[in-house]
């Protein structure tokens, strides 16, 4: 009577699973590393560091941190002003939260760039003073904020949700102001959340494409991102230029992934100990 | 994940007499809600500012049309196939414990993590010239890149962890005791799935049909890639906008990113009136975010 009655299909399930994800994604990506591997140090280098290169990786990072910057402040603030007030139009708000995961990503970079060209709606009032959005830096950052909207407000929403009001009713009563009882009370709780939200939002914006390209204007070394050169190198025919980048990437948002994965698991262990 | 309204509302203040909330609300609200509609606002009005009949004539040019066909075509073949194996994987992982149960979950969703375009190179290394299979497809006359096929193949590779990544949650939560009675009263394992765990899956199951079919269409920079672009020939509606735009065809652009984005539209409303039928189905707090 002991014996755990098992469902069938086990095999035939799992078995299945790992075939086709070995041809859909190990395949391809082990191919990748392959061919990058099967470069020369001095190869590897050169394409590795060469200054433009060096440029992509540069705009590319700083670009993903600005954007994950702002959604970090306004995605704190969205999560927390759904949760915590009532106010018209809430569950509108809410509902739209999720359009920028929806909408192409072409479709985001074509109407961010004509709106924030310097004759466009919103491009046009930071033309007298002398600021370019579209085709310049900050379209770059616009457009990976857009898409990477949504995973802040998503992963911190459902923590705050969830958090008891009577810890904060207890901080308050003791004396500490509303800012006061929201970094020591709040932010220790949905902070695991919160990185969670921002390592998503930032690998995210490492690797968006879509969007930028129709906002960026494309300069090499002054608004050409890491994507872009190897949708370039792969248009040029230079396979082995396009493996090494693509590799690059890879594993960048691998380490960003784990590193963060790690971190994440301390704290939360830390918070629940 | 996901806490019910009933939950929530009863420490939801009110902004009444609470000017510093007022502030909060629409500096957040504001903010939020002018980086999305804006760019939603903006692809209507430049699509029809011209007119109906200049926007019917712009998606009735058949380069425009055959970019749709190829489009949906393509979601045709991606979308069934990752209906099957996004049931088929969740079944694996949620209803049996194994080793490597959490790394087979995190490889499943590797794509949802790895930029499409990247995924997009390294296919070219397996089926392109100078790929794995390179010399053997080219000896058969096959062509994988730059190609028709290529196209649904990419498609499929970076839509697999959609319906996955919706229904596991679901059969996770559920537990194995309904199919296991299932099975006590005889049923077979084909018949349980179908009359048991399906039901109970088929809310999510249909938002994540849905939103796969969404990303399919809207899928970049994979594709980008791997097709080549070749104009009226492996051009999807995304490279066609992409190629428009270039070609200073702003509205003709603009005409085919409506369609994209009405299907966004709809897809969110599908998610919002599956969570209104009372089903937690759908966690709000789901779709990338959830690791």
């Amino acid at each position: 009577m002991k014996r755990a009655k098992v469902l069938p299909g086990f095999g035939l399930t799992l078995g299945s699973t790992l075939f086709f994800l070995s041809l859909v994604t190990l395949l391809p990506l082990g191919a990748l590393v392959f061919k990058t591997a099967n470069l020369s140090w001095v190869e590897l280098w050169t394409y590795m560091s060469d200054s433009r290169a060096m440029a992509t990786y540069r705009i590319t990072v700083l670009a993903a941190s600005v954007a994950t910057a702002i959604n970090f402040v306004l995605g704190l603030l969205t999560a927390w002003i759904l949760v915590r007030y009532d106010f018209p139009g809430r569950r509108l708000l809410d509902a739209m939260v999720d359009l920028p995961f929806a909408l192409p990503t072409a479709v985001a970079g074509l109407a961010l760039a004509t709106l924030t060209a310097p004759q466009g709606l919103i491009g046009h009032l930071f033309t007298p003073f002398g600021i370019k959005i579209a085709y310049a830096f900050p379209g770059i950052i616009l457009a990976m904020t857009f898409t990477s909207f949504p995973f802040i407000v998503r992963t911190v929403q459902p923590v705050l949700a969830d958090l008891e009001p009577h810890l904060e009713e207890a901080s308050a009563s003791l004396g500490a102001g509303p800012l006061t009882t929201f970094r020591r009370v709040i932010l220790p709780e949905i902070l695991p959340a919160t990185l969670a939200g921002l390592t998503l939002a930032f690998v995210r914006s490492l690797g968006e494409f879509g969007a930028v390209v129709f906002i960026a204007g494309n300069l090499p070394f002054k608004t050409e991102i890491t994507a872009l050169l190897i949708y370039i190198r792969v248009g040029e025919f230079d396979y082995p230029g396009a493996a090494v980048l693509a590799t690059v990437v890879l594993i960048f948002v691998l380490l960003v992934l784990i590193v963060m994965n790690f971190v994440q698991s301390r704290l939360y262990r830390r918070l629940h100990a | 994940m996901s806490a019910t309204e009933s939950e929530v509302v009863s420490h939801r203040g009110s902004l009444r007499r609470h000017p510093g909330r007022l502030a909060l609300v629409v500096l957040g609200g504001g903010g939020a809600a002018l980086l999305i509609l804006l760019p939603l606002g903006a692809v209507f009005y430049f699509a029809l500012h011209e007119g109906w009949a200049v926007y019917a004539r712009h998606l009735a040019d058949p380069s425009t049309r055959h970019a749709i066909w190829l489009t949906l075509l393509a979601a045709a073949v991606a979308v069934p196939v990752n209906t099957v194996f996004g049931v088929t994987a969740a079944w694996a992982v949620a209803k049996f414990q194994f080793p490597g149960r959490r790394l087979l979950i995190s490889l499943i969703e590797l794509p949802l993590s790895i930029p499409p375009l990247v995924i997009g190179v390294a296919y070219l290394f397996v089926f392109g010239m100078q790929g794995l299979f390179g010399p053997w497809l080219m000896e058969h006359d096959i062509r994988l890149v730059f190609s028709v096929p290529a196209i649904l193949i990419i498609t499929t590779i970076v839509t697999t962890p959609f319906i996955f990544r919706e229904v596991l949650p679901l059969m996770q939560s559920q537990g194995t005791q309904e199919e296991q009675a299932a099975i006590t009263l005889g049923a077979s394992g084909w018949k349980t799935f179908w009359h048991v765990t399906l039901p109970n899956i088929k809310w999510a199951l249909f938002y994540g049909v849905s939103l796969c079919f969404a990303r399919c269409l809207g899928e970049f920079g994979s594709v980008a890639v791997v097709s080549g672009a070749i104009r009226d020939e492996t051009n999807t509606m995304t490279l066609q906008i992409e190629l428009l735009s270039n070609d200073r065809v702003a509205t003709g652009a603009f005409a085919l990113a409506s369609i994209l984005s009405s299907i966004a539209v709809v897809t969110m409303l599908v998610k919002i009136w599956i969570e209104r039928r009372g089903e937690d189905a759908v966690d709000t707090g789901s779709e990338e975010a959830r690791n």
